[in-house]
């Protein structure tokens, strides 16, 4: 299904991250999932948060540049092949993966799989999801 | 030696008639050839009869760059453009260069002009000039390389860079004169160590260095790393590239060939003349000069004028090292570069915000510009890739207009020091 990703632009140097944090935690918005990209100056942090709208402001508000992305989310199970599964027939279909990152869900037995996709309709209509 | 004593040893009243009447006459032409003099004249009511001593020369109005660039690309010059057959260039304040076109006179004033200079470093027509100035628009290259040709010198036109090859032609062709900015000198001493070259074996003893700006200090230190006497130039496109002034063995400020060019130091605030030995703006006036004559062209340079006798026989008035600028020109790698320049190249880049900061530095004897850009949300995106494209696209379009390389790094917004609500733009760590 597709989901609402919150990305932030870090600069690579200590206290950023922190001051990032900090302003989710004041708002008591928790991370459900986060990956960080990192370049040589700078990181970008996508996040799937309890609450976008609340967390965006709190963000910009505490002065970062941020990006709202629609992304699809997917659970999948967790064991061996279970990533190939879903990324396979994306691949035959020509969809490219930009990126993705994957966490295993509290659920045992089940993980989940956050991914932007060149194509986001047709990959979720290939996934069935 | 001396390469025009007629005219670098003339008496100074007689200097000074030569001065009046060249003045004279080019106010003549100026009003009659350029629209832009002629209505600034008319403005202050000036024309070639109000000139009766060089201090005159006050009645006359300023040029500034931005004349230059309200010009560009021609519209100073004073002469058909078939009697142009050459045109270098160098930045200006914002995307377009500062045009300096030659007539055949001016490239033989200017070719005499760089005899005296090399002559009076203390070249001679038996020494191996190696020009490591940039051949090109820039007017280092060919500058150095006529005048060199000119005082009988063996010419190697290396240009700039590849510092192993300049050590091998040092080496091999038994250079005895090198030409090149006082910060590439350094670079050359540390290839050599690096390559284990004991540069006291080569037959290297002079430098003709410049372009930028250098202390005491920085002579010092050149000095003690190559076995040569480092000796300051200085010239600026606007009046005719190198070849305007510079020192002679005594080394106790650079002389001005005056009769050609002649110098002010102004009050920046207020326009007014001051007397020799105080400190303050400088400014160029061309006597002779055909295509693209300047009238009272305000350099930004600040120095000041001794016009005392000097030990090497020249009566031409001394300028003190340049001591700064009255304005926020950086010279980086040699090369004039404005933050305004900056702002125009971000400003044209979609969705980036002017908001930057420039930080210059000194990294192994060489300049280091590195531009930390603010990224907005219009530019911001969750994918790597685009950033990367992003931050390379503003390197490309900032070198392409610039001329030198730049590192870019992308910063969070309002990270940057903003000072009574103006930001900082210009940080400068190096020590000159």
């Amino acid at each position: 299904m597709k989901i609402k990703q919150v990305s932030v632009f870090v600069e690579n140097q200590p206290g950023r991250l922190v001051a990032m944090l900090q302003a989710l935690k004041d708002r008591e918005i928790s991370i459900q999932a986060l990956s960080i990209a990192e370049g040589s100056d700078f990181g970008i942090a996508r996040m799937i948060l309890s609450d976008v709208p609340k967390a965006v402001e709190a963000l910009r508000t505490a002065g970062f540049t941020i990006r709202e992305t629609t992304v699809l989310q997917r659970d999948m199970p967790d064991r061996p092949g279970g990533l190939l599964e879903i990324i396979e027939p994306l691949a035959k279909a020509g969809i490219n993966v930009e990126y993705f990152y994957a966490f295993v869900d509290p659920t045992p037995g089940t993980a989940s799989i956050v991914f932007k996709v060149s194509d986001p309709d047709r990959a979720e209509q290939i996934l069935g999801a | 030696m001396i390469w025009s004593p007629e005219y670098e040893t003339m008496p100074r009243e007689s200097l000074e008639q030569l001065q009046v009447e060249r003045l004279k006459s080019l106010v003549a032409r100026v009003y009659e050839k350029v629209p832009f003099y002629r209505n600034a004249f008319k403005e202050r009511g000036v024309t070639a009869d109000s000139i009766k001593s060089v201090a005159d020369i006050g009645r006359l109005p300023f040029t500034s760059k931005q004349d230059f660039r309200d010009n560009y690309p021609l519209g100073l010059v004073a002469t058909p453009m078939e009697q142009v057959c050459r045109i270098h260039a160098s930045s200006g304040t914002t995307g377009k260069p500062v045009i300096a076109p030659y007539t055949a006179n001016d490239l033989r004033l200017w070719t005499d002009m760089m005899a005296r200079t090399l002559t009076c470093a203390g070249m001679g027509k038996n020494d191996v000039m190696q020009n490591a100035y940039g051949y090109g628009l820039f007017t280092g290259g060919l500058g150095f390389h006529y005048g060199g040709e000119k005082v009988g010198a063996t010419v190697i036109p290396s240009s700039t860079g590849n510092s192993k090859r300049q050590l091998m032609l040092i080496q091999d062709l038994g250079t005895t004169v090198i030409t090149c900015t006082p910060s590439y000198a350094l670079i050359l001493a540390e290839a050599a160590t690096e390559i284990g070259l004991d540069l006291g074996l080569t037959r290297l003893r002079l430098g003709v260095l410049g372009a930028e700006p250098w202390s005491e200090q920085m002579r010092n230190e050149i000095e003690i790393k190559l076995p040569i006497k480092a000796v300051d130039i200085y010239g600026l496109t606007e009046i005719l590239g190198p070849g305007v002034s510079v020192e002679c063995s005594h080394r106790c400020g650079l002389h001005i060939f005056e009769d050609n060019f002649l110098p002010e130091i102004i009050n920046p605030e207020t326009g007014e003349r001051l007397p020799y030995g105080q400190v303050g703006e400088l400014v160029f006036t061309t006597l002779t000069k055909e295509a693209m004559p300047v009238i009272r062209f305000c350099t930004k340079d600040i120095t000041s004028l001794n016009a005392e006798p000097c030990q090497c026989g020249r009566t031409l008035v001394r300028m003190g090292k340049v001591l700064g600028r009255t304005d926020d020109m950086l010279i980086i790698r040699g090369v004039n570069v404005f933050p305004s320049q900056i702002e125009s190249v971000l400003l044209d880049v979609e969705g980036v915000e002017p908001h930057y900061q420039i930080i210059v530095d000194r990294e192994r004897h060489l300049d280091d510009l590195e531009i930390w850009v603010e990224v907005s949300e219009a530019v911001f995106s969750d994918e790597m890739r685009k950033m990367e494209a992003l931050q390379k696209k503003v390197k490309d379009e900032m070198e392409g207009t610039l001329g030198i390389g730049a590192r870019i790094k992308l910063v969070e917004p309002k990270s940057l020091a903003r000072t009574e609500g103006k930001a900082k733009r210009v940080i400068d760590r190096r020590e000159l």
